[in-house]
């Protein structure tokens, strides 16, 4: 069946040339790259092999921040997103009326651009000569001082971030999470109820282990994502993110292949590599300790 | 009876209690509410505040009694607003349109055609989605510069058009479409291609339609590829737009201004998700994530 | 515990400018100590509404219900000491058997708090009593239907509930085991003696292990009597109708002179019984075959079935297309005859009004 065999090639002809081209053969050269030294994009030429760019990077003081930036990142937002997207959709699903309301409040998150509202953010949260901005008005109301979160110190400037960023992903995790509730069958709260257990019970012993893959889900995507944050960075802090001390790992991969301090491809890669290596760990430890737990 | 009486101190306790959790509830939910809605109510009143009363204002106000549009006009006068939207149609448009063609002829290829290899070449593309962009973004930043391709539509195009996973979506979808439909239309003597675009299109719809709307927010909120490709503002989508405005868009920084511009660019989406709220909604709790 | 319901209503108000339903209409009986109960009708006739409000997930409109002395109508679920088995049984699915099995005891507070020993103990004690305790380490899913049918009752049981509540048991079971379980739930319960009361559209089911069932049909009470008694004296046509395999065979007939007519044959004498139109039920067995009997019919086939004969016959006065009389398989019944003759036993016949389908009552000679 040589025809069949030409004819279904053809189907896949154009997926096959894009993959290739734009992902494939990047796979491949990335490692390359990776390993050539000095490599000059302009003469197209390299003065050797091996482990130089990554040791070179893991050196660069800016690439350490950007490390140190992300896994603070990833480590609140993680947990704080996950445990708060789960206490929304509980509540969520134990109301009737505005229900609908709610839902699509919650969603609209999810569909604006993260670099537009993000600047919103950015001048609710900056101080300025001319105003202290909306929230060290509230932190006024409150009796505290007034702190500029975009310019002003590290923590500042760390909590608006993960401030953003929850805000930006809890929309996809309160989705999950409410269609996951839902679709528990009625009648194991029923049962429960019969029995005479208590809510917390019902919660901890029924509602979570029913969701807990799904909670599963969102921990493993929620931590692959974090991980790879930058817009939301950029949103806030500008393009410049060194300078602000804000980098992360995908913005220092994308400072290194182009803008100001851009144009080594080499160094680029092996920090992409890096962050590929530790999303792999940390994914592969979430799915051991699902497996561990699962057993239990 | 003496029973009863206790019974309904413990029937008015306890509905006390529900009363209390659900006001608790409901206050909780609206908290997160206004702190979802917050931010554009104030982009909202802040592109309406003029210029002199925004920056006036050392004590933010929480209300404006003299709207303008003003800072309308000045986001699409003062900078190309209308182009970076142009741009950003064009893109979005285009690159769906490529994306649909090359991944329906893909996902029906796997899903109906059989030929050899086709498990082998499946697995390799599963494969595929477990990689990241970040990893193949640097070698195409390098391809599409060597092809001179900078500052082009077809340079933000290119590496845009296909998804491994809406393949694997579509797939999914059309492998359940039952064979005997195939089967039957091949005995009339239908194509595969008619067949392709008259059976299993209209029957497998709801997925498309989905892909399709994903795919249109991803290209619209995109940022990462058009800002490393695109260094002229006669080719910035609305993402990069909006970034060359904070950083030097009106001259001096007119916060207003800015905030009609991320009105303008915020609109069309909010727009499409609140007709399509279902459908898109569904579709995300599908297969979709953020970034 | 006997457990009886008084005027018990409920009322699901109507959605979307659409009337409410009364899914349960004024409701009374009295259910004694220590029965089983089938409670009969079709689907959607409010059955499991009932159970909902015994077992308190559904809140009456109206109405009381005790068990016992004790008015439970305003009682939460888990303070009426009810036990319930669920349609799809509710089995929890990351739990094992004896997790499930425990699952009611471990809810208990304060002084009813027992130790790990005694839950364990009671668990156990209930796994015996429905024969699984083979397979408290399983998780659900490694069981067959009717297993998790029996460890859905003896979680029901553990808890050592006043009152048992059963939503259709029997129904995602296939015929063989179904037979099985209905005989195993009979048995369970004369152990225990904790009355029962369970729910379903199977009057044969129902029929074959209940000490008392109750019929209902549309929201409203019909009958309650021992199986045989409803059978033999329904109130109505519709009981009649609903219970009984083959069904009751119906005509309409008319009384003149106290005599019965169908058509234009003379059947019975029913003495009391004003002149009038009539719907008349015979019980498939109520027939007699007997050349020039007084109800002639044209005979279609006869079926055999090995214990005894099932006649298949027309006649123009029956609502249905055909008869379907069951007679012995010694009697010998040519084939090749078209007209025949039945004889009809007085006490398998019923008198309905026409329109309200109300019994009329005779005097059978």
């Amino acid at each position: 069946m040589e025809n069949r065999d030409t004819k279904a090639w053809l189907y896949l002809l154009p997926a096959i040339l894009f993959l290739g081209v734009f992902m494939i053969y990047p796979l491949v050269d990335v490692v390359v790259y990776s390993f050539e030294q000095g490599y000059n994009s302009a003469s197209q030429s390299f003065s050797g092999v091996g482990f130089f760019n990554f040791s070179y990077v893991l050196r660069d003081p800016y690439f350490l921040q950007a490390l140190k930036n992300t896994f603070i990142l990833v480590i609140i937002t993680v947990p704080v997103s996950t445990a708060f997207a789960l206490l929304i959709s509980v509540a969520l699903s134990s109301i009737k009326k505005l229900q609908d309301l709610f839902q699509t409040v919650y969603f609209l998150p999810y569909v604006t651009n993260t670099l537009a509202v993000g600047l919103v953010f950015m001048i609710l949260f900056k101080r300025t000569p001319y105003s202290d901005g909306l929230v060290n008005l509230l932190i006024g109301w409150f009796g505290g001082e007034a702190v500029d979160f975009i310019d002003g110190p590290y923590w500042a400037k760390m909590f608006v971030l993960c401030f953003y960023t929850v805000w930006v992903v809890l929309p996809f995790k309160i989705l999950v999470l409410t269609s996951a509730l839902a679709s528990v069958d009625r009648n194991y709260y029923n049962a429960a109820r019969v029995d005479g257990t208590s809510r917390g019970r019902i919660f901890r012993k029924i509602t979570l282990p029913m969701i807990s893959p799904m909670l599963f889900y969102l921990v493993i995507t929620g931590f692959i994502g974090a991980f790879k944050a930058y817009s939301d960075a950029v949103a806030l802090f500008g393009t410049n993110l060194n300078a602000a001390g804000m980098n992360t790992i995908v913005g220092y991969v994308y400072d290194m292949l182009y803008g100001n301090s851009g144009g080594y491809p080499s160094f680029a890669s092996a920090a992409a590599i890096l962050l590929f290596l530790i999303v792999l760990t940390i994914t592969c430890i979430n799915l051991l300790v699902k497996n561990r737990s699962a057993k239990n | 009876m003496e029973q009863s009486a206790e019974f309904n101190r413990a029937r008015r306790a306890e509905r006390l209690q529900n009363g209390t959790r659900k006001t608790l509830t409901y206050l909780l939910l609206s908290v997160w509410a206004l702190i979802v809605l917050f931010p554009f109510y104030w982009m909202l009143l802040s592109s309406v505040k003029s210029y002199s009363a925004y920056n006036g204002e050392f004590i933010p106000k929480f209300f404006t009694l003299n709207p303008t549009l003003q800072n309308y006009v000045d986001a699409f006068s003062a900078v190309p607003l209308g182009r970076y939207f142009f741009n950003t149609f064009v893109f979005t448009v285009i690159t769906t349109a490529l994306m649909l063609v090359v991944i329906v002829l893909a996902a029906y290829a796997f899903a109906r055609l059989n030929f050899r290899g086709k498990n082998l070449v499946f697995t390799l593309f599963l494969a595929l989605m477990m990689i990241p962009n970040e990893l193949v973004i640097i070698t195409n930043f390098v391809t599409i510069t060597n092809w001179n391709l900078r500052n082009t539509f077809l340079g933000l195009i290119l590496p845009s058009v296909t998804s491994v996973f809406y393949i694997y979506l579509l797939r999914e979808n059309f492998a359940q479409v039952p064979a005997e439909l195939y089967y039957a239309a091949k005995v009339d003597g239908t194509s595969d291609m008619k067949y392709l675009w008259k059976v299993m299109l209209p029957i497998c719809r709801p997925t498309v339609v989905t892909v399709v709307i994903l795919k249109v927010i991803e290209c619209w909120n995109s940022y990462v590829w058009p800002r490393l490709i695109t260094d002229k503002e006669s080719h910035f989508l609305v993402s990069n737009g909006i970034q060359a405005i904070r950083e030097n868009g009106f001259g001096r920084e007119n916060i207003p201004a800015m905030m009609a511009a991320v009105v303008v660019i915020s609109v069309p989406l909010i727009v499409l998700f609140l007709i399509f709220r279902k459908k898109i909604m569904e579709g995300v709790s599908r297969g979709g994530t953020k970034g | 515990m006997k457990v009886v319901l008084q005027n018990l209503t409920k009322q699901f108000p109507g959605r979307n400018k659409q009337p409410g339903v009364t899914a349960v209409n004024n409701f009374n009986f009295e259910i004694p100590d220590g029965e089983l109960i089938g409670l009969l009708g079709p689907s959607g006739c409010g059955k499991s509404t009932v159970l909902n409000m015994l077992c308190g997930l559904q809140k009456p409109s109206a109405g009381r219900i005790f068990f016992g002395e004790e008015d439970v109508t305003d009682l939460p679920p888990e303070k009426r000491g009810v036990g319930m088995v669920f349609q799809n049984y509710a089995l929890y699915p990351h739990l094992t058997v004896l997790q499930n099995i425990l699952f009611p005891l471990q809810n208990l507070k304060g002084e009813q708090k027992l130790s790990k020993q005694e839950m364990t103990d009671r668990a156990l004690e209930a796994a015996k009593l429905v024969q699984i305790d083979m397979l408290l380490d399983r998780k659900p899913s490694e069981l067959s239907g009717g297993q998790q049918q029996r460890v859905a009752i003896a979680r029901a049981l553990v808890k050592m509930p006043r009152v048992l509540l059963l939503d259709e048991p029997l129904s995602n079971l296939d015929a063989r085991l179904r037979l099985q379980t209905r005989e195993e739930i009979r048995r369970i319960q004369q152990e225990t003696h904790i009355t029962t009361i369970f729910v379903t559209h199977d009057q044969e089911e129902a029929m074959s292990i209940s000490d008392h069932i109750v019929v209902m049909n549309a929201g409203v009470f019909q009958q309650m009597g021992k199986p045989q008694e409803v059978y033999d004296d329904p109130v109505n046509l519709f009981v009649a109708k609903f219970l009984g395999t083959p069904p009751i065979n119906v005509f309409d007939g008319e009384v003149r002179g106290e005599a019965l007519f169908i058509g234009a044959d003379r059947v019975l004498d029913v003495p009391g019984v004003r002149d009038g139109a009539v719907t008349v039920g015979i019980r498939p067995e109520g027939f007699l075959l007997r050349d020039g009997g007084a109800l002639r019919c044209r005979l279609k086939a006869v079926e055999i079935m090995g214990r005894d004969k099932s006649i298949v016959a027309e006649n123009p006065a029956c609502q249905s297309p055909t008869i379907r009389a069951i007679i012995s398989a010694e009697v010998s019944c040519d084939v090749s005859q078209t007209e025949i003759g039945f004889d009809i036993k007085p006490q398998k016949l019923c008198l309905f009004e026409p329109e309200s389908g109300a019994r009329i009552r005779f005097a059978a000679k």
